[in-house]
């Protein structure tokens, strides 16, 4: 029997009393208590302080004042800072940080009587697609505990397939929501660039990061989306543009709207197995009266380049705070300044981490930034004009999460080229700022693919109604690993 | 071979905001070391910069005091280094768009004639904290009250030629930023440095020489110093037939000399990039016009309007215009008297008042004296109540406290006696204690008036009306 619920379910019950948050807390504690040893999908579990959380929201839901996230657990990705727990990051660098404050996300979350199950595993610093750069170890896929649940939101897609959280939040700086919701086969949305404040995550590539959701359906994402969007002043690129009723839009028709679907996704790459998901994929959404148009995003095969010289360039300023003077990491021996420098920051971050600071450092160097860093603002730009000329003709953009399923843990993690091409599909909609969602659409080699949903600007609501409008005529979002169905006593 | 200076300033002005440029902790000077650093200013990580509006208000206002363009966009950038002052490892500035643009403003040289030095830019940054070396014993400490605090970097064009031209444009700014409000221009609290970039060549050429930059500017007599002790040595190194390397030089005061700190090849590579958390900054034709509306009379035209509408001298103009506050006061003073008396309050506020306040290092606003009360010993002069010798010992007694200039007179009895009964009984016994001067007088020496007039005045405590004295003396002698 499933152990896996939706945060829609879960919400009903608690409000008609068949079930408390401290039932559902245990429950989701034991389950990660018993299981995740297999996956390794969390950092920190806060057993102590959920409990006492989910006895507030019980005592809410009693007073008659819960809403319709109130009791519900859920995790958070480790790089939102939460006060008085540990906020790691997946580096050796914050491995004892507790941070002063809480996120904005995490905040809101809290505020609307969320229960924080724990923190979970990532990429370090969300610099990786495989959640094997962490310094806390990879996550395995609860698909095939042999291979890598995607990242850098591994551990929360992970924990969410396998139902040791009802959802969890994610972060998504060129893929790191939707290609672990492809890979595990569960739901993965990340707004427009600025719908959420990103005040409290610790930041990657600021211009590319934004915060999302990993859930088992779109109606959860919709339900956790207006929750978490909206103005916030300590961040500038925070929007001001209104909260739309999410869940109200999830049920409108998609009667005559149009889809585009890119050409270049098709070009090669993607298996015969995979490219037919897909297709099915279309028809059924033509069976909903949708329309089908073949489109062009000439500039996308600048994406990857492009992505690689902007995110490092940011990530090598953004990282340079962690220098071991006040906080985090601080290597013991050094003698001087420079030593101390050069110490911490080598011992205190992985490879990837280094190999990303050093070609941010490199693009933005004087005599190779207009080379690298102005020509991928350039790049940038046209990636951007070619999404927003095909938004003048259709209303949503289809195609591919990732080009392959899940990947054998180690391998790839040697060759970054071949890491950093699986996120082809997804970077494009970083560099254009756009709202992006994945959901399942079947199975490659018995593992799941994703079918991505991109919207215009501030389109979420858009993307939530087809992604809903898709899962309500299919089960692929349904389906779970064994593990999912593995109780724990 | 003669010698042509040339030098370029970058003055970096604290802004008086409240609070700091990207977060909401207070920019207040002197508080306990690290009690003024929020965790935006200890760079913690998650948090964000929020650009902080009035900080760009009185930017712009400068921009308009210096009559230049005002960018409708403007960019921040970081410019990145690790120093363990600089938290995040990089300092918010704005490099390639700053806020304002091209302007100028004009000095006068020491030959009375005007002349006006380009403003290349002035462009919004946050400073860094503090190194503190003492009380530490082989290690550094590190302050970050002031991280974060605004600044406004005005640099110039390389126009000035001599270090005397580069203080009085310096002076010319510092006193422009405190009259349009937007720093208390306080040098020994670090709001107003300065930063000299030096060169010479042989009068004539038109190429620039190579340029020395001088760090660790804090005071105009420093200024001046280390740019003419760098000018002296550029000119020997070229006269001994070497050449001047492009490198940054600090001023050392305790030794008064300038030496190198990092050359054009040690420099960093600063890495700049447009701050991804910060977005553009927008100057619309409102926001222009509301700060335009903040902007008060500015030096030189309070110069102008002094001048003409008080009839004064031009070096008391350039005394009483000096700074706002001191020009507030003498036209309060002024409106107190009614309009008349411009040249008395002149006076009296650039003598008795202005020493007074130096003698105890008061600032104008904390003066003792309130124009009101000034302007009450001033109508006392003006109707012949007191002298204006008795008034210096009456505006003492208010200085030390003792109350207004009336109640002072009326306690000490210091009305001047001008009840012409009681001054010409005085007159006939100074006239009688007197016979050999009078004789004198009399004989023709008329100088010796003075004399019996201060005997009369010596009798009465200096409480004599001094021209009245002088009449009955006359009338009596004659």
């Amino acid at each position: 029997m499933s152990q896996r619920q939706t945060i829609a379910e879960l919400g009903a019950a608690l409000r008609d009393g068949s079930t408390s948050s401290r039932e559902l807390t245990e429950r989701y504690l034991a389950r990660i208590a018993a299981l995740d040893e297999r996956l390794n999908s969390f950092i920190t579990v806060t057993g102590e302080q959920a409990l006492a959380a989910a006895d507030a929201a019980d005592a809410r839901l009693a007073a008659g004042n819960g809403g319709p996230l109130t009791g519900i657990p859920l995790a958070h990705k480790d790089i939102f800072c939460t006060s008085g727990v540990l906020t790691t990051c997946g580096s050796r660098m914050l491995e004892n940080f507790e941070s002063p404050y809480d996120a904005a996300v995490v905040e809101r979350l809290a505020a609307a009587g969320m229960v924080m199950l724990g923190k979970t595993n990532m990429d370090e610093f969300a610099m990786g697609s495989s959640n094997e750069t962490s310094f806390f170890g990879p996550v395995m896929n609860p698909w095939d505990t042999d291979r890598t649940p995607g990242g850098s939101s591994g551990g929360s897609a992970a924990a969410v397939a396998a139902g040791l959280a009802p959802v969890a939040t994610g972060t998504d700086t060129g893929g790191s929501i939707r290609q672990p919701a492809a890979l595990t086969g569960i739901t993965g949305f990340k707004p427009t660039y600025g719908r959420v404040s990103r005040y409290g995550m610790i930041a990657f590539a600021s211009s590319l990061d934004q915060a999302g959701t990993l859930t088992l359906t779109a109606e959860d994402a919709a339900l956790m989306m207006q929750a978490m969007a909206g103005f916030d002043a300590r961040d500038s690129t925070c929007a001001q543009a209104s909260v739309p009723d999410y869940r109200a839009a999830l049920s409108a028709s998609l009667e005559g709207k149009r889809i585009g679907v890119p050409k270049e996704f098709f070009d090669g790459g993607l298996d015969a197995v995979h490219t037919q998901r897909l297709r099915d994929a279309f028809a059924v959404m033509e069976s909903l009266g949708a329309v089908i148009e073949e489109i062009s995003l000439p500039n996308l095969g600048a994406s990857v380049p492009t992505y690689y010289i902007v995110a490092p360039a940011e990530c090598s300023s953004n990282l340079s705070r962690f220098d071991g003077v006040r906080f985090g990491y601080r290597h013991e021996h050094a003698t001087d300044l420079e030593t101390l420098y050069k110490r911490t920051r080598k011992d205190g971050f992985g490879s990837e981490v280094k190999r990303r600071i050093m070609t941010g450092t490199y693009v933005l160097s004087a005599g190779y930034y207009d080379a690298y860093y102005l020509q991928a603002q350039k790049a940038r730009q046209l990636i951007a004009e070619d999404f927003s000329r095909c938004f003048e003709r259709v209303d949503i953009i289809a195609g591919p999460t990732t080009p392959t399923p899940a990947f054998r843990l180690g391998e790839k993690l040697d060759d970054p080229l071949q890491m950093y091409l699986n996120d082809i599909f997804t970077i494009g909609v970083n560099l254009a700022g756009l709202p992006g969602l994945s959901t399942p659409c079947g199975f490659v080699d018995e593992l799941p693919v994703g079918l991505q949903l991109i919207g215009p600007q501030f389109g979420e609501a858009t993307v939530l109604n087809f992604a809903h409008q898709y899962q309500s005529r299919t089960d692929w979002h349904l389906r779970e690993p064994p593990l999912a169905e593995e109780v724990a006593d | 071979m003669p010698w042509e200076t040339v030098i370029g300033l970058e003055i970096h002005t604290q802004l008086a905001t409240r609070s700091k440029i990207f977060s909401g902790a207070s920019t207040a000077y002197g508080a306990a070391p690290n009690t003024q650093a929020c965790l935006v200013d200890l760079g913690y990580p998650g948090v964000l910069p929020v650009l902080n509006l009035a900080a760009v208000e009185m930017a712009v206002r400068f921009g308009l005091a210096i009559d230049a363009e005002i960018a409708p966009r403007s960019v921040f950038a970081r410019k990145n280094y690790f120093y363990p002052d600089l938290p995040k490892g990089y300092q918010i500035s704005q490099y390639e768009l700053p806020i304002v643009g091209a302007g100028h403003i004009s000095i006068v040289l020491e030959d009375g004639t005007e002349k006006t030095i380009g403003v290349t830019r002035a462009h919004l940054e946050e400073d860094a904290g503090k190194s503190v070396h003492e009380n530490f014993d082989n290690a550094t400490g590190i302050d970050l009250n002031r991280a974060g605090t605004p600044l406004l970097e005005i640099v110039s064009e390389p126009d000035l030629r001599s270090a005397k031209e580069a203080i009085a444009y310096m002076r010319k700014i510092h006193q422009l930023v405190r009259y349009i409000g937007i720093s208390d221009g306080n040098m020994q609290e670090g709001s107003f440095r300065c930063d000299a970039n030096v060169s010479v060549r042989p009068l004539g050429q038109a190429k620039l020489g190579t340029r020395a930059e001088l760090k660790n500017l804090n005071s105009f007599r420093f200024v001046e110093r280390a740019i003419n002790i760098e000018v002296e040595r550029q000119i020997g190194v070229i006269e001994d037939g070497g050449d001047v390397v492009q490198e940054t030089r600090l001023y050392d005061s305790d030794r008064d000399e300038t030496r190198s700190m990092r050359s054009k090849e040690e420099a960093n590579d600063y890495r700049y990039f447009p701050d991804p958390d910060l977005l553009p900054v927008e100057i619309d034709a409102d926001f222009l016009e509301r700060a335009r509306k903040l902007l008060p009379e500015l030096p030189d035209a309070k110069r102008e309007r002094f001048t003409a509408q008080y009839g004064l001298k031009q070096d008391d103009v350039t005394i009483l215009t000096g700074n706002r506050d001191t020009a507030d006061f003498y036209e309060r003073l002024v409106a107190e008297l009614g309009g008349g008396d411009s040249r008395l309050a002149a006076n009296w506020v650039i003598g008795e008042l202005l020493a007074a306040l130096n003698r105890d290092g008061l600032e104008i606003e904390a003066s003792k004296v309130s124009a009101e009360a000034l302007a009450g010993l001033l109508r006392r002069i003006g109707d012949n109540t007191i002298s204006g010798k008795i008034a210096k010992d009456v505006f003492e007694a208010m200085w030390q406290g003792e109350g207004t200039a009336d109640a002072i007179i009326e306690r000490r009895s210091l009305k001047q006696i001008s009840d012409s009964g009681e001054l010409e009984k005085i007159v006939a016994q100074v006239i009688a204690d007197n016979p050999e001067q009078v004789q004198q007088y009399r004989d023709g020496k008329t100088k010796v008036l003075g004399f019996l007039v201060g005997q009369a005045m010596k009798a009465t405590q200096g409480k004599a009306n001094p021209g009245q004295v002088n009449q009955l003396l006359r009338d009596k002698l004659a």
